[in-house]
């Protein structure tokens, strides 16, 4: 378990700020404690400061996980946004697009959504935005990656 | 009148006399033992008063610390004092008190090789003495060590030997005969050192030369006889088909794992401020499109405008009505033209020119 280098923060904060955009400084710099990330067997955690003081008593070779994933680093040193990420991501998410129930599950499949299950969408969505797509009831929704496509990037946005 | 203020004064100078000495005197039933050396003060008295006072006996303990301090500090003031550079200060006596050992008691040390030999042959210590007379210098000089009596290597005069080379430098030989003693003797303490300690010296950690070593441990060996040179194995050759030595670069620094958190933070809050301001504030392709849409709409309202208003008065001005079509089909050549050359353009539409901004930007059309 290690602190991130500069390169590799730099990596990581320019792929989820895509998604995020400046809020990402709320995620750093938060209120309530102080959280960080660190790299753990490639992947990075995002952890308070207390947990990791307690995670440090764990020998490296025992110690599975820790916080929350927020996506890992391959081996080319790309980083890639884990699911397990949404749930921090998605409160401080800059573009959002809703979408119908009856296109939801067609979307969690891992099918485009046409702009005829689209319900709301934030304005101002450029084009090739990073967004995050949440259902009627304002829950995020995900899906697999599917031939490494990031899961939630909606670029199926056909016929705009 | 002053007569009693002066009374009044008195009186009060007594009252504060006898506070001052109540303050100082402690009543206690058994006398406190003291060890000034240490200072030190036990006090044996049975704690009723604390036993009295219930869950938080905080002003007790205090009030007893007070008194059992004020008591220490009255037997510190009868102690002899002197003066040392402007400070009065007390000399404490010897302490009676003797405390536990702080470490524990050191294990018997294996004998050094030196010592297995004198047990195994018998051989006492000759006591020596420390002074031996020196006839060179005419005086006592030590036996050994700075300044010793009989030094070879400080000889101003030393004749060649019998077979010796004649161009050979003799008092380099000795200067360097003595280095190697020297050198010699550190090795031999410093494994006297590791035996006593049960520890490897570093540097020939696993590599004494038996007949039975392995392929790796020979590579191993040969690796740090490369590197033992003056220059750190620089400018040792390498055989023809010989490969580099893998992982002899410079290993990666890391941040410690519980760095600094607000610097931590504080660099990353910076690196973020950095990726912000390299976004370009203005994006020019959405403002254009703005721009160009406002337009679109603005020629838009305007012809509905100007239709209606035809409609209105038809009748009574054709040639009028005709005269007020003519400039949006004049914009419409003007879009077209301008769409293809940069400056050029019919010079009577000079004033409704709107700039180059129909040439920047996508046309959405």
């Amino acid at each position: 378990m290690r602190p991130l280098t500069e390169e590799e923060t730099r990596v990581m904060f320019e792929k989820i700020a895509k998604y995020i955009g400046e809020n990402l400084q709320l995620l750093v710099d938060r209120p309530d404690g102080t959280y960080c990330f660190r790299l753990h067997n490639d992947r990075v955690y995002y952890v308070s400061e207390k947990i990791l003081k307690l995670a440090a008593n764990i020998s490296g070779d025992k110690l599975v996980s820790l916080g929350t994933c927020f996506g890992k680093f391959t081996k080319t040193h790309k980083f890639r946004l884990h699911i397990t990420a949404l749930d921090y991501l998605a409160p401080y998410a800059k573009y959002k697009v809703w979408i119908k129930p009856g296109a939801e599950q067609s979307f969690l499949y891992g099918n485009h959504v046409l702009k005829s299950g689209l319900g709301r969408i934030t304005e101002n969505t450029c084009q090739y935005q990073g967004v995050v797509v949440y259902s009627m009831a304002d829950v995020p929704l995900t899906r697999p990656p599917w031939r490494s496509c990031l899961p939630w990037e909606s670029t199926g946005m056909v016929g705009r | 009148m002053e007569g009693q203020n002066v009374e009044e004064l008195l009186a009060k100078a007594e009252r504060d006399e006898a506070e001052k000495l109540q303050r100082i005197t402690v009543h206690k039933e058994l006398e406190l033992e003291f060890d000034l050396g240490n200072l030190l003060a036990s006090d044996r008295n049975p704690p009723t008063e604390l036993r009295r006072a219930g869950p938080s006996p905080e002003a007790e303990l205090q009030a007893l610390a007070r008194d059992n301090t004020q008591l220490l500090i009255n037997q510190l003031w009868q102690l002899p004092t002197e003066r040392v550079e402007e400070a009065l200060v007390a000399r404490l006596p010897e302490p009676t008190t003797r405390l536990p050992r702080e470490k524990p008691v050191p294990r018997p040390r294996p004998l050094t090789r030196w010592q297995q030999f004198a047990r195994l042959k018998g051989i006492r210590p000759k006591k020596k003495t420390n002074l031996v007379w020196d006839e060179v210098s005419g005086q006592w000089r030590r036996r050994w060590g700075y300044q010793r009596a009989r030094d070879d290597t400080k000889e101003w005069l030393i004749e060649v030997p019998g077979g010796a080379d004649p161009l050979e430098d003799q008092f380099a030989k000795r200067i360097q005969a003595k280095k190697e003693r020297v050198a010699k003797n550190e090795l031999n303490r410093l494994r006297n050192l590791a035996r006593a300690h049960k520890m490897q010296l570093p540097s020939t950690a696993g590599m004494h030369p038996t007949g039975h070593q392995s392929k790796e441990e020979l590579g191993r060996a040969m690796q740090v006889a490369k590197v033992s040179t003056a220059s750190v194995g620089r400018f040792q050759e390498r055989l023809p088909k010989e490969k580099a030595p893998r992982g002899s670069g410079k290993k990666r620094k890391f941040q410690p794992l519980f760095g600094d958190f607000a610097a931590e933070k504080k660099s990353q809050l910076e690196l973020l401020r950095v990726m912000n301001s390299k976004k370009p504030q203005l994006d020019v392709t959405r403002a254009t499109n703005k721009q160009m849409r406002e337009e679109d709409q603005e020629e838009a309202a305007k012809r509905r405008k100007m239709s209606q208003k035809g409609k209105r008065k038809g009748g009574r001005q054709g040639a009028g009505g005709q005269r007020k079509g003519g400039p949006p089909s004049q914009g419409g050549k003007r879009k077209g033209g301008l769409g293809g050359k940069v400056n050029s353009g019919p010079p009577r539409l000079g004033g409704k020119r709107k700039g180059g901004q129909h040439q920047r930007g996508k046309r959405r059309k």
